[in-house]
């Protein structure tokens, strides 16, 4: 099997799909480390965005969190990713969320909201990978026609 | 009732005069339910959406301002405008001319062109309908009014993207309690919980649906959306409440293209926050205008005994 930080999306979604299909007692067997690598899985989509701009995926965390500092690094200069902020912000919540009580009776459940939480994740970025501008101008209200729009300012109205 | 926002100027937006005007409809019914009193911009114009400000951002900036100076000119301190698209643009266009002197140059030089004053920023704050319920009524205010308890419906809030994002237009927000929140927001839920409403912990409250790419991905747009609603499903919600009807109208009817095109049903049912809060006043399933919603949600309701 492939090691996290080397996997493809694809590779990705299968896992997620793995874990969405377990049953409670397989989840709640081993409830912390699904936990850590559901976090894992996260922060392989975020590399996939930022491998695919030709930058390094840092390895550095802020509030305590690599997804969260992957996140910035990948905003940087493409406030679309603000789209994703939540969503990662999310995933950190059902990690501690699971991780502070793994023998919790709905930690099954956790898991699995987890788990869509990151598929969520997945489809913004797989669709950013596709298109873009997906969360261009509504999350960040930026125009994606800006260079045309300096080119033919508004004088001709 | 505080009598703050008891009278606003209303700015109902295209989307409310088209597909969302089942949002139109249960708003000015809400309202006349609570008192409360909506006039319309005289001679609205667009807000400038995501097309006009895809080409020529300082061109959207003037037509939302030019409704903020109707509004002004109107005797109005605040402009109220359920819908995300347009409540984002007019705020971003208060940013804009507080903060970018080429827009306010443009601006300016437009209005002068059209005939109109020119909006000055400050003059006119502009609402969303939450903040006009939550601020003139309150929970407490809604609660005493309530005369068909939500109690035992399930539901997720869902915000979208224009409410809180991108943060730095909306300076009120982020306040501590008892305002807002951008990456947590509650006003939705404190309303609905009022009126009797169990909301699930939804965690895809501000998630992106796709909605600006509906047409041209529209896969993408679906799998999102099909990804909310069956996370909506997972929390347990009967129904997925909105506040802006670009997000409802993506809500139903990628819920609808999911089942065609990818044979994935969902049975969670989307109504407006308007909609809910006007049932559980008392007013009629018709009245709020549940039958103009593509998402048919009439079997919960009578069983509920709403509407």
């Amino acid at each position: 099997m492939a090691s996290i930080r080397t996997m493809s999306l694809d590779e990705v979604t299968a896992r997620l799909d793995g874990m969405l299909g377990a049953s409670d007692v397989e989840l709640g067997a081993d409830a912390s480390a699904l936990a850590d690598q559901l976090l894992a899985l996260s922060e392989a989509i975020l590399e996939a965005w930022l491998t695919a701009r030709g930058e390094s995926p840092t390895n550095e965390a802020v509030e305590g969190f690599r997804l969260l500092a992957l996140h910035r690094q990948g905003a940087r200069g493409e406030p679309s990713f603000n789209a994703c902020r939540e969503t990662c912000r999310e995933l950190v919540f059902h990690h501690n969320l699971v991780r502070l009580d793994p023998a919790h009776a709905e930690v099954a459940r956790r898991l699995r909201l987890g788990v869509m939480v990151a598929r969520h994740l997945m489809l913004f970025i797989g669709g950013k990978l596709e298109v873009a501008g997906l969360g261009e101008f509504c999350c960040a209200a930026r125009p994606l026609r800006q260079q045309e729009a300096t080119a033919h300012p508004t004088e001709t109205v | 009732m505080s009598g703050k926002y008891k009278q606003v100027a209303y700015y109902p937006g295209c989307a409310l005069e088209g597909t969302g005007h089942a949002y139109n409809r249960s708003t000015r019914e809400l309202g006349k339910a609570l008192g409360l009193e909506v006039v319309e911009l005289k001679n609205w114009n667009c807000c400038g959406a995501m097309e006009v400000k895809n080409i020529d951002p300082k061109l959207q900036t003037y037509l939302s301002a030019r409704n903020l100076s109707i509004a002004d000119a109107m005797g109005f301190e605040t402009v109220m405008a359920p819908c995300n698209g347009c409540y984002h643009n007019l705020k971003k266009a208060e940013y804009d001319l507080r903060h970018d002197a080429a827009s306010r140059e443009v601006t300016d030089r437009l209005s002068r062109k059209a005939g109109h004053k020119t909006y000055e920023a400050g003059k006119v704050t502009t609402i969303h309908a939450l903040d006009w319920i939550k601020d003139a009524i309150g929970e407490d205010g809604l609660r005493a009014r309530v005369k068909n308890s939500l109690r035992g419906l399930k539901i997720a809030n869902y915000y979208g993207c224009m409410y809180t994002r991108p943060r730095h237009i909306f300076p009120e927000k982020d306040r501590g309690p008892g305002s807002e929140s951008t990456s947590k927001p509650h006003f939705m839920d404190d309303l609905l919980a009022a009126a009797g409403a169990e909301n699930v912990e939804y965690p895809l409250k501000t998630a992106c649906c796709g909605g600006a790419h509906t047409l041209s991905d529209s896969d993408t747009s679906t799998k999102l959306v099909l990804n909310l609603l069956t996370t909506a499903e997972a929390c347990g919600a009967d129904v997925i409440a909105t506040e802006c009807p670009t997000c409802h109208t993506g809500l139903e009817m990628h819920q609808v293209r999911a089942e065609k095109v990818f044979g994935r049903k969902t049975s969670v049912k989307i109504l407006y926050f308007t909609q809910l809060l006007g049932m559980a006043l008392g007013l009629s399933a018709r009245r709020v205008g549940v039958q103009e919603n593509f998402s048919d949600s009439s079997d919960l309701l009578r069983a509920r005994g709403l509407g």
